[in-house]
This record gives C-alpha cells, structure tokens and sequence, in this order.
C-alpha cells in the first residue's frame, strides 16, 4: 500500500465517520421534536464534522511524523542485520551503497552498480514492508479510535458546534502562521548559508573588495577574489540608473496623460495595454533584449564610434528593464495624483493655471511622496530582477560607468554560482547565499521606508 | 503700486498666453509620446516573437519513395497489426529500411537530410495505417534542422545548396509540426516538443494552487475577520506585505537551502517547484483577497450575526461566497505571475535536459519558461524559432488566465 492509497484511505474513513455522525445527530433532532422535552444543541453536520476531525486528525498527523522518521528506523534495522557487517565504513561509499540498495528495493533502479549492494536488496525489501506495515496499522489504529471516541460523545446536549468552529478558527491561525514561518525561512536560510560563507572568506573582502572572480578554493586570509563591489555597482548600474532612466519619465508621463489629458475610450483601451506590458514574463523579456535589444544597441553603438561595445552590453539590459517596471511606475504615480484633495487642482485652475501648470506646479509637488515611494518600489523591483539581466547582460564583472560594456549583477551571479553539480557546502554555493542576503536586506528596506512614505502621505490628506 | 490695469490685448500679454498654451501643447504631446512609445515597444515585441515563432509551429518536409515490399522482404500489412505490431514493427529495421530507401533516391546528397526522428515518423505511418506496408508510397519525412533553417530563410551555404537541388525536384514542402506541440526537448532542433515542457509546468501549477489557494484564503479571511489587533497580528502583515515584494530569486534559495538540502526532496521535481512558487503566490492571493473581503460591507455580517449565525458561520456563509470572484481573480493573477516564473525555479535545479515528459510529481521536470530560458541559449540556428514559438504558447495561456481574471471581475463584481 503506498502513501497515497493510504491518505485516500484515511478520508474515505473520514467521510464515513462525517455520514455517521450525522445520521446519529440527525435521530437525536427527530425525537428531540417529538419528544417532550430539550433541544440539539448543535446542527446535525457540525456533528458530523467532529466525528471526522478526531478521526482523521491523529491519523495524519501520525503519518506526517512517521514518513519522516521511518526511513532512519529502517537503515537502523538493515545495518543491525549479520549481512550488513561487511560494508565499508568509509561514509561515502558506505552511503551510496545503502541509498542503491534501497532504491532497487523500492523499484525505483533496476540493475546494482556498486559492489555489495545486492544482497542488501532483500533486507531492505523486508524492513521497509516491516515498518510500512507497522505505519499503516497504527494509522487506521489511531483513525478508528479518534473516531469512536468522537461517536461516543454525541449527545443531544453535546456542543459540536463550539468543538468544530475551534478548530477551523486554530485552522485560520495556522494559514496566517504560514507566512511568518516563511519569512523566518528565508532569514535562517540566508543567514546560516552566509555564516558559513564567511566562515570561509572574511566579510570585509567581500562587502568592501573590487575583485570578483571566485576561486573554488579559498585560503583564509589571502584574497579569493569574492570581492562584491563590481557587482553592487552594476546591480545599482543597470536596476537604479539606466532602468530608471527609462521607467521615471514614460511611467510618470503615461500615468498623467492617461489621468489628466486622455478621454475616458482611450484611458478603457490604454490601461490594460500597460498591465499587459507588466504581464509579459521576464523570460521573455530577456529573450527579446538578447535576440533584437542587445545587437540594436551595440551597432548604434559602433556607430557612434564606440569600438568596445559588448554584445552582451548594459545598455540592452537595462532598457529592456525599464520597460517592464512602467506599468508599476505608472500605477503608484497614478494612485498619488488620484490621493490629491481636488479643491487644490480646481483652485489652480480656478486662477488661470493651464493644466499642465496645475500638473507641474500643484500636484506633482503634492504628490511628490507617493510618487517616490512608488520610484523605491520599482527600484527594488528592478534589483531583484534575474531573467532579463541573466539573459542580456554579460558574466564578467566589470567596474565601469560604460553603459555598452559587459556589466554583471548580483542576481546574475547567484544563478552562475548554482549552476553546475556543485557541493551544497563549497564556497561558490554559499557565495551566493551570502549575496542573496544583500539583496534581501537591500529589498527588504527599500520597500520598508516606501511603504511607510507612501503610508505617511496618504494620511496627510486623509 | 502701477495702478493701470493689466492689459490682455496688449503684444506683451498675448505672447506671454501663446507661450504658455504652447508649453500646454508640448506637455500634452510628451504624454502622449510617453504612452505611445510604450505601446509601440510593446507591439514591437509582440511582433517579433509572432514573426519568428510562427516558423516554429511549420518544418519542411521531404518526399522520400518507399518500395516498402522489397525493402522489408515482403512483409503483410497483418504482420504488423494486431496485438503483435510492436513486436513486428521493432523486428523490421525501420532506420535501416530509411536510410536504404533515401540513399537509393537521393543519392551522394542522402547523407544529413532527415532529422533523427525521422525512423520514428514511419514507424507511426505504418502504425496507424498498415496497408502501406503492402505497395510503394511516397512519405513526407521532416528534413534536417540545417536545411529546415535554409528551406524558411537562409542558412548555411553548404545546406542552401542541398535546398536548392531538392526544390527543384519539387520534392521539398513546408507542413505543420505536430512534434512541436507533441514532443519533448531533444538536442536536434527539428525534432524538439513542448509537451513534456507543458506538462511540467501544469503539473507544478497544481501543485501551487493545491497549497496556496487555500492557504491564502484562510489568512485573508483570519486577518480580515478575527485577528485581534496585536503584535502577532502586526507580524504576520508586515510578513505577508514584505514576502509579496521579496525577489522571486531569493524564494528559489530559500527553495534550495530547505526543502532540497534540509528536506532532501527530489530535486528539480514539481513537488519542490511547486511548493516554492506557492509561497511566492500566497502572500499575493492573501492581498487580493484581504481587499475582497474588505469590500464586502458589514450589513451583510450584521444581518447575519442578527438572526443568531455564530462568527464562523457568518464568515464560511455569507462574506466568503460574496467575496469568492475577487478572490478568484486574485488567484489567477497570482497563478499568471508564477506560471511565468523562471529564476526560483533555475534556483531548484530544474535546468536539466529533460527528453521526456514527467509521469509523476517527483519525478525531474522541466516548466515552460524554463525550457524557454534553455532554448535561448542554444547556439544552433534551429532553436531561434523554437525559442520564440514557446514564447507564443506561453503567452497565449497567460493572456487568456488574464482575460479570464478580467471577465470574471467584470462579471461577478458587485458594487454594494
């Protein structure tokens, strides 16, 4: 029996136990309207309901911890056996063995390749279906005994209600749990992969040196050549200049033509126009700016005379970028001019202003938080940005102002340091955890103080 | 103070209007140019993927006569039907009955003309229609990705002139690409799929609306609805609000550190693809739904909690069926953003050349803008089209999630 068919099982036991517990509560609602005295105190399925959350409850929750403890009771049992004596006790092989034999035993491989690991096959077969059956039989155990114990309490008096509303209401605060759980995931991950990191490789060459070019070795002490700052400066580069350079203007324009200027059809066809620009996969984005940006880009370049220009320049990269943070640009834009009080605008028309010196004068100064707020947010958007620069900008680290040189970022390269079958515990792997902190502490401000200007200029006109 | 009264009709005054509308004008124009330029980029690479992918859905193809009874000594068309055609087929040397069958028409230029999978397609003709194992037929076999390439544009010189020599026999022809849609990645461009791809990606997309949809749902309606106001509560927001502006990337780490280190689950499975983009998606869903919830006004509670509804009942009963299509529409626009996704699943190993399509949810897969992402940087002329013709497939299906969120809210909105 596999792990599905028994969780198939166990629901199928627990919508029985829900159709008996509400046929029995449904018999105590009949003689309770018949009979003399008394009501239910709870509707039939609440009852129902309770009767299938003891049973099924335990159950799971036993199959969640013993999946994960199981696997170790049966390497304990194969190792305990006679045949076992014999294997190497050097850890990798040893490991490799055991995890071959395992896997023929499981139907997973076909054919042993190391040596010795055969005649482990059947000693694997037999604990794992050991303990397997162990695991199902105390499952259904624990089902029918939650279940009966739940049946016996029904009584016309019984509050299922109040029993069943507590759980769904430990169930919501569980769903909303999962979140914190998740932020606390990723600070863990970050933190411990980046403590051992720099373990290895001092944080001030890494925060403060201009050399990347990662060895797969380090010696304390010398220089290992893990110095962040070219990639830092080409994050900044691509994501806060040359994408902002773009994004700021025709984001900010769009956003007032399309509130101020354009007639309601053209707003009713623009607007999604523009969400769809934001719904366009980075894959895609990328594709486009390495396939018709990139080459555009260079030989307006060398035309320029320019004679160094990169394929995989910048420039590409960082247009192709703007372009897609617009539409965010736009709409935070568009929700801070829509926040200023309209007396202010009518005022200045009232006086003689043009319009575009109401925009200029009045609102884009009264809106002037929100829109910043709104530039943060997109920056912190464009610095952890990985398609379009992994696919258009180049893999060289390189400290220059160039815009048609090979510049990398830092999201760049943690995809270049996880790619290939590398040890979990080398320095590369745990490189880019470490960069990965910077850019989750760096986004993680960003977007604090713009959530928090964006809130504090809200309530001044509220 | 002069005392005289501006004069409106005076030179100065009327330059001074002119120059201002004319700022009003250059204004206005600069917004429009800003939409405009917008718009045209868009349509720009909208047209550029259609222009190019639109050759990745057609290959050429390339007469080849098969004198099937003396090339497979006069097999019966009931040898190879029945409960035994497999055996049959396999036993009969079809590669080699191609190759034999192409050298005899083609001649010195046979070498290189069709695509590897090109065995695989007669033995399928056959399959469906063993009759023509019987008589001589003339088949259209999908030629090799060089003079695929040559046939639509130009492409190498050496495979121009193979081209040319066969157009003038007439025995080149473009037909549609079934093994595109079909198929799984392979290393010959002529012969590479999206299926495998596809399915990949539908079967990680369960995997994240199975968590995140309910999970969402739950945490919205909770914060919405019970939450207490406390530290806890002012917690788990700045969680929720912080995780939906986290870098996709740093969810692929945190994919990699735990469920693949720590947990040692399968790598570049559905399940881990799947549950990393379904904490990406959840903090999205629990937004819109919060915003859905919020919306549904509190007459409703108070009606219900009148007439004597507990608090849960009144949430499960009436505020979460009215609030259901924004919160649908939350979803499939939270499921739009992770079908799209690529980098936290590079993160999670799933950039492997994976041949076939996957049968289970931990098995190694690959999803559709991954395969994109390994497509593009293929050096082989070939997957240019390939490239941008999965770009078409996968927009396709994000416009019309999109299409769906809007019709929905559009249609199911209610204003109170």
């Amino acid at each position: 029996m596999t792990g599905t068919a028994l969780l198939f099982l166990v629901l199928g036991l627990g919508l029985i136990g829900w159709i008996s517990g509400r046929a029995r509560a449904a018999t105590f609602v009949r003689s309770a309207k018949s009979g003399p005295r008394g009501t239910v105190n709870s509707l039939p399925y609440y009852h129902g309901w309770f009767v299938a959350i003891c049973a099924i409850a335990p159950a799971l929750a036993f199959m969640f911890v013993w999946q994960s403890i199981s696997p170790s009771l049966v390497t304990n049992m194969v190792l305990s056996a006679p045949a076992a004596a014999d294997l190497p006790q050097e850890g990798f092989a040893r490991a490799a063995i055991l995890s071959e034999a395992r896997a023929i035993a499981q139907g997973f491989q076909t054919a042993a390749f190391q040596g010795g690991s055969e005649k482990l096959v059947p000693l694997y077969k037999n604990a794992l279906s050991y303990y397997k059956w162990i695991g199902v039989a105390a499952t259904l155990l624990l089902l029918f005994a939650g279940g009966a114990f739940a049946f016996t309490r029904i009584k016309p008096d019984f509050r299922a209600r109040s029993k069943v509303e507590r759980v769904v209401m430990f169930g919501l605060l569980v769903a909303s749990l999962i979140a914190i759980l998740t932020t606390l995931g990723i600070f863990a991950s970050l933190i411990f992969e980046s403590w051992r990191f720099f373990s290895m490789v001092s944080p001030f060459e890494f925060l403060f040196g201009t050399e990347w070019n990662p060895k797969s070795t380090v010696t304390p002490g010398a220089d290992n050549g893990y110095g962040a700052i070219p990639l830092f400066w080409g994050t900044i580069f691509i994501g806060a200049i040359i994408a902002m350079i773009v994004a700021i203007p025709l984001g900010l324009m769009s956003a007032i033509f399309l509130t101020q200027y354009a007639s309601a059809t053209v707003r009713k066809w623009m607007k999604p126009i523009l969400e769809i620009l934001a719904g366009v996969p980075t894959v895609v984005y990328g594709y486009f700016a390495a396939l018709t940006v990139a080459p555009a880009v260079r030989d307006f370049a060398v035309m320029l005379g320019v004679s160094n220009a990169a394929s995989d320049n910048a420039l590409a990269a960082g247009i192709v970028m703007g372009v897609m943070i617009i539409p965010l640009v736009s709409s935070m834009s568009d929700d801070s001019i829509a926040a200023v009080p309209s007396a202010m605008r009518d005022g200045s028309l009232a006086m003689g202003a043009t319009k575009s010196e109401t925009i200029k004068q009045v609102l884009l100064p009264a809106a002037l938080p929100g829109v910043v707020g709104g530039i943060l947010l997109a920056v912190s958007r464009a610095i952890g940005e990985t398609m379009i620069v992994v696919m258009a900008a180049g893999y060289t680290a390189n400290l220059t102002a160039n815009p048609f040189a090979t510049i990398t970022t830092v999201t760049v390269q943690i995809v270049a340091l996880l790619t290939g079958d590398q040890d979990f515990g080398s320095p590369h792997t745990l490189a880019a955890f470490a960069l990965g902190l910077a850019l989750f502490v760096t986004t993680f401000f960003l977007n604090y103080v713009a959530l928090r200007v964006v809130k504090k200029y809200r309530e001044a006109y509220e | 103070m002069d005392p005289t009264p501006t004069d409106w009709n005076g030179q100065i005054m009327q330059k001074r209007i002119a120059r201002r509308y004319a700022a009003e004008r250059r204004f206005k124009a600069m917004g429009f140019l800003a939409v405009a330029l917008s718009t045209v980029f868009l349509a720009f690479l909208l047209f550029t993927m259609l222009g190019q992918g639109l050759r990745g859905f057609q290959r050429t193809e390339i007469a080849v006569d098969f004198d099937f009874p003396a090339l497979t000594a006069g097999a019966t068309a009931a040898a190879i039907s029945g409960p035994n055609a497999d055996a049959a087929l396999n036993s009969m040397d079809i590669p080699g009955i191609v190759e034999l069958a192409i050298g005899q028409q083609y001649g010195d230029i046979s070498e290189g003309l069709l695509t590897a999978g090109a065995a695989g397609n007669v033995r399928q003709m056959l399959m469906d229609n063993p009759s023509l194992v019987t008589s001589k037929q003339q088949l259209w076999l999908p030629v090799d990705s060089r003079l695929d390439v040559a046939f639509k544009r130009s492409g190498e010189p050496e495979a121009e002139k193979t081209v040319a020599a066969l157009a003038q026999k007439d025995a080149l022809r473009t037909g549609f690409n079934w093994t595109f849609l079909t198929g799984a990645d392979a290393t010959d461009p002529s012969a590479v799929g999206i299926w495998a791809a596809f399915k990949g990606s539908l079967m990680t997309m369960a995997i994240t609306l199975m968590l995140a949809f309910p999970v969402g749902v739950l945490a919205a309606l909770y914060l919405e609805e019970y939450a207490p106001k406390n530290r806890l509560t002012d917690m788990i927001e700045v969680s929720i609000n912080n995780l939906a502006a986290v870098p996709s990337i740093i969810f692929g780490l945190l994919g990699l550190a735990v469920f693949l280190t720590l947990f040692g689950m399968p790598r570049s499975s559905a399940l881990v693809g799947g549950l990393t983009l379904a904490l990406m998606t959840m903090p999205v869903i629990v937004i819109a739904g919060r915003n859905a919830v919020k919306s549904v006004p509190p007459s409703i509670r108070e009606a219900a909690l009148g007439i004597g509804a507990s608090p849960v009942q009144v949430v499960f009963h009436h505020v979460l069926p009215l609030a259901l299509p924004g919160i649908l529409t939350g979803t499939i626009i939270g499921m739009a953003r992770a079908l799209g996704e690529t980098a936290p699943l590079l993160m999670i190993g799933m950039r492997a050349f994976i041949p076939a399509a996957p049968e289970g949810f931990t098995d190694a897969t690959t999803a559709l803008p991954v395969q994109i992402y390994l497509w593009s940087d293929e050096v082989n002329q070939g997957f240019v089209e390939k490239t941008s013709a999965a770009i078409i497939v996968l927009l396709i299906f994000l416009l019309g999630m999109n299409a769906l969120a809007i019709y929905l809210r559009n249609r199911f909105e209610t204003r109170w």
